[in-house]
């Protein structure tokens, strides 16, 4: 037996995970006057030697394609973010036979909030209650008029830049002005003018205007390298640092959870980690619990929390949790425009940069009946960004030859294809779901997740949709519509595996009944009362909207009414 | 290129962990700069390709990406010592490019009776006209191996220059700088 080393102190709150959802929990709750400990399997970052903002590729020597070329064909991967990575040594994961899973995971502080898209979008009234609309799914146990304040408080404090535009699929926020668009993107707000689709200002975490101590943005278009002013959003750097402020919170990083300790009166007492550094068992003793370590990464530590009262994982005994995995339904397509060929010298730069837009294509067709149900949105890319390796392969390929001409094609068609990303809402279904491997554990001893997935025809009968849409952009724009996609197999019209949108939710979802859900609408567990779940795990639906802003809407919201319940002794 | 944002980070997968593909950046950035401290009369000592071949190396970049009256080519931008190192850390790229290199002399040498670089201007010209285009495998089957070789050469030589200082340039990008407020797109009649 390892030798248990066992802190005396007793925290207040212990949070499990220092992303999105654990970064509000501690702002919140440490605000609110309670003693935090927060657990991040990772190191601590430090933007300043971290962050490659502002290299030129040059300024390395693998120009960005890393050592033998590894990340070639991963365009600039030198130059991001310590984010992440779809595998980790020492940390393996299982997809069932049949399916496809990818499963993006961060271990460093501020978790994969360090290089998400920053695209910032509130969920709509309609959102909240699919099953009452089309009888699929489940509704929300809360409404948007819940969420709506939570959703103003997270979007005043972090900054979100977006325009008042009254579109009932995509409610207004809080926002500062947006940047003006791109050429590339002028060129596809006329076309959708055409087409009657809906193209307005992009929503993103990244101030436009001082806020709260951060500068405004410099328009650099690299905010996937990390931000060194944090004039984007970043648990890191705008979430944690408060919460230190407060001198109550304690920050335990390199600490992977094993498992949560029930107490004899059935209430969580302690949290079971691995000290990576040291190889040690350790455990941290707290009042109660915000589990916020990811959505895959909550479930996986609650089946892993076994006991005589909860043998098939704490808080599980509607056996909801790992069950109801989702993630957004996504197809990409691109065009090439001649017309961009002749634009001059320009800087294209921008806010957020190359898929991290300033236009977008919210859900348009909410009004009429379509062959698939729920909706999806659209996120341009392209243009005349820094140039990074791989960027010209394509046209390599297609022009062949050499000398001159071939270097006077290349810069011809630099910065003249515009693609987009459309994501859209996942329907629940029984076979999209994550349980313990029975036979494997990572490095650390603790059992591995295996995923079972699989996509339902109204997934594919959207991606076909979402295709056809890109083509019809496209051609009205004047381009030549470039991407080609089977119908069939087992990525139709394009459709992205499991995992791939790293918007994965619902695995410790909400409700009203105990026996079909594992939290109530405060994010507390049925079961456990000193116990939260405050990332996408709770989510009950996938809608099209990127999830971090309503993760933080929520955990924001959570934490005050943990703060509250405590308050009046009730955990 | 056609490549989306999660495309992008499908990468940061392999087996290495950003921390650490960082970190070996940095121990290359920090050799290189050692390298050209030590030789101060800027002569590249190559890592992988012997001299010969890497003097081959330099010709095939020159060819593929020539200096003009706008700007340098490959050789101005480095793309040689670019390809050389990247070679030197990959088994792939040594099969590859290694291997693509020793093809073209064996061919010239079976076709003209000496290296490429001993081939004069006009054999030389005329085998890069074959290998360069992908048609040529239906009359010349065995010219296979040598259109691989140059199709992975060029995009290579590509990288090496267009993200090269004279390359960015070349090309008209002039962000990565600190602005106020962003302009939008110039007014044009096209856009």
């Amino acid at each position: 037996m390892p030798q248990v080393i066992r802190s005396p102190k007793v925290y207040d709150v212990c949070i499990i995970g220092s992303g999105a959802a654990g970064g509000a929990a501690a702002k919140v709750l440490t605000e609110g006057g309670v003693s935090v400990a927060m657990l991040e399997a990772g190191p601590p970052l430090d933007p300043a030697k971290d962050f490659k903002e502002h290299l030129w590729p040059y300024d390395l020597p693998h120009r960005g394609g890393g050592v033998g070329g590894k990340l070639r064909g991963e365009e600039a991967d030198e130059f991001m973010a310590p984010n992440g990575a779809w595998e980790i040594p020492g940390e393996p994961y299982v997809s069932a036979p049949g399916s496809t899973f990818r499963w993006f995971r961060s271990r460093i502080v501020g978790g994969r909030t360090n290089h998400w898209g920053r695209v910032a979008l509130r969920f709509s009234a309609a959102d909240f209650k699919p099953r009452s609309a089309d009888g699929m799914g489940d509704d929300w146990p809360i409404a948007y008029e819940d969420l709506a304040p939570y959703y103003d408080k997270v979007e005043s404090y972090i900054g979100v830049f977006g325009s008042k535009e009254n579109i009932p699929s995509s409610p207004d926020g809080v926002f500062l002005p947006p940047p003006k668009p791109r050429c590339t993107e002028t060129i596809l707000k006329r076309a959708c003018d055409k087409l009657n689709i809906l193209c307005v200002p992009a929503r993103m975490a990244i101030l436009t205007r001082p806020l709260n101590g951060r500068p405004a943005c410099h328009y650099c278009g690299q905010c996937a390298r990390g931000c060194k002013s944090a004039s984007n959003f970043s648990s890191s750097q705008v979430l944690i640092p408060p919460a230190q402020t407060t001198g109550r919170l304690t920050l335990i990083t390199s600490a992977m959870a094993r498992e949560i300790v029930l107490g004899k009166d059935g209430k969580a007492e302690a949290v079971s980690y691995v000290d990576r550094t040291t190889k040690t068992e350790k455990r941290v003793h707290a009042r109660s619990f915000v589990v916020a370590a990811s959505t895959c990464e909550s479930a996986r530590l609650l089946l892993n929390s076994r006991s005589t009262l909860f043998p098939e994982g704490l808080a599980n005994s509607s056996g909801v949790v790992g069950r109801n995995l989702m993630d957004s339904v996504g197809s990409w397509g691109s065009g090439y425009f001649p017309q961009l060929e002749k634009m001059p010298s320009h800087n294209h730069d921008g806010s957020g940069g190359n898929y991290l837009p300033h236009v977008y294509m919210p859900w348009w067709k909410f009004d009429r009946k379509n062959d698939f149900l729920r909706g999806y949105h659209i996120e341009p890319g392209g243009g005349r960004f820094m140039p990074v390796v791989q960027q010209f392969d394509d046209e390599c390929d297609r022009f062949e030859g050499y000398g001159s001409s071939l270097k006077q094609h290349c810069r011809r068609s630099y910065g003249a294809s515009i693609g987009m990303e459309a994501l859209g809402e996942m329907l629940p279904n029984q076979h999209a779901y994550c349980e313990l491997d029975p036979n494997a554990v990572d490095e650390w001893g603790i059992p591995v997740l295996r995923f079972h997935w699989h996509a339902g025809e109204n997934e594919i009968r959207m991606a076909k949709d979402m295709q056809q849409t890109f083509r019809a952009i496209v051609e009205a724009a004047g381009g030549t519509y470039s991407t080609e996609v089977t119908t069939d197999g087992p990525t139709p019209y394009g459709l992205y595996d499991g995992g791939t949108a790293i918007h994965e939710s619902g695995t410790v979802r909400m409700g009203d009944n105990p026996k079909n859900s594992a939290l109530n609408k405060y994010c507390q567990a049925h079961d456990v009362k000193n116990l939260f779940v405050t990332d996408a795990a709770a989510f009950v639906t996938s809608p099209d909207k990127n999830p971090t802003l309503s993760i933080l809407a929520l955990s924001w919201r959570a934490s005050e009414y943990l703060l509250e319940q405590a308050k009046k002794g009730n955990l | 290129m056609h490549i989306s944002r999660r495309d992008l980070l499908k990468s940061l997968g392999m087996t290495a962990a950003a921390g650490s593909v960082l970190e070996a950046a940095d121990k290359a950035h920090r050799m290189v700069s050692a390298e050209k401290a030590a030789a101060p009369s800027g002569v590249y000592t190559p890592k992988f390709f012997s001299a010969h071949h890497y003097k081959t190396l330099r010709a095939l970049c020159q060819a593929i990406i020539p200096p003009d009256h706008e700007s340098g080519g490959a050789l101005e931008a480095g793309a040689p010592e670019f390809i050389d190192l990247l070679t030197s850390e990959s088994k792939d790229f040594q099969l590859r490019l290694g291997g693509g290199i020793m093809w073209l002399d064996s061919t010239c040498t079976e076709r003209y009776g000496q290296t490429y670089l001993q081939c004069t201007p006009g054999q030389q010209e005329e085998i890069l006209d074959l290998i360069a285009f992908r048609k040529t495998v239906n009359k010349y089957p065995r010219l296979g191996p040598g259109i691989e070789f140059f199709s992975t050469l060029r995009k290579f030589t590509a990288d090496g220059f267009f993200t090269s200082e004279i390359g960015i340039k070349y090309l008209g990008y002039i962000g990565n700088t600190y602005l106020k407020e962003f302009p939008g797109c110039p007014a044009t009649p096209e856009a």
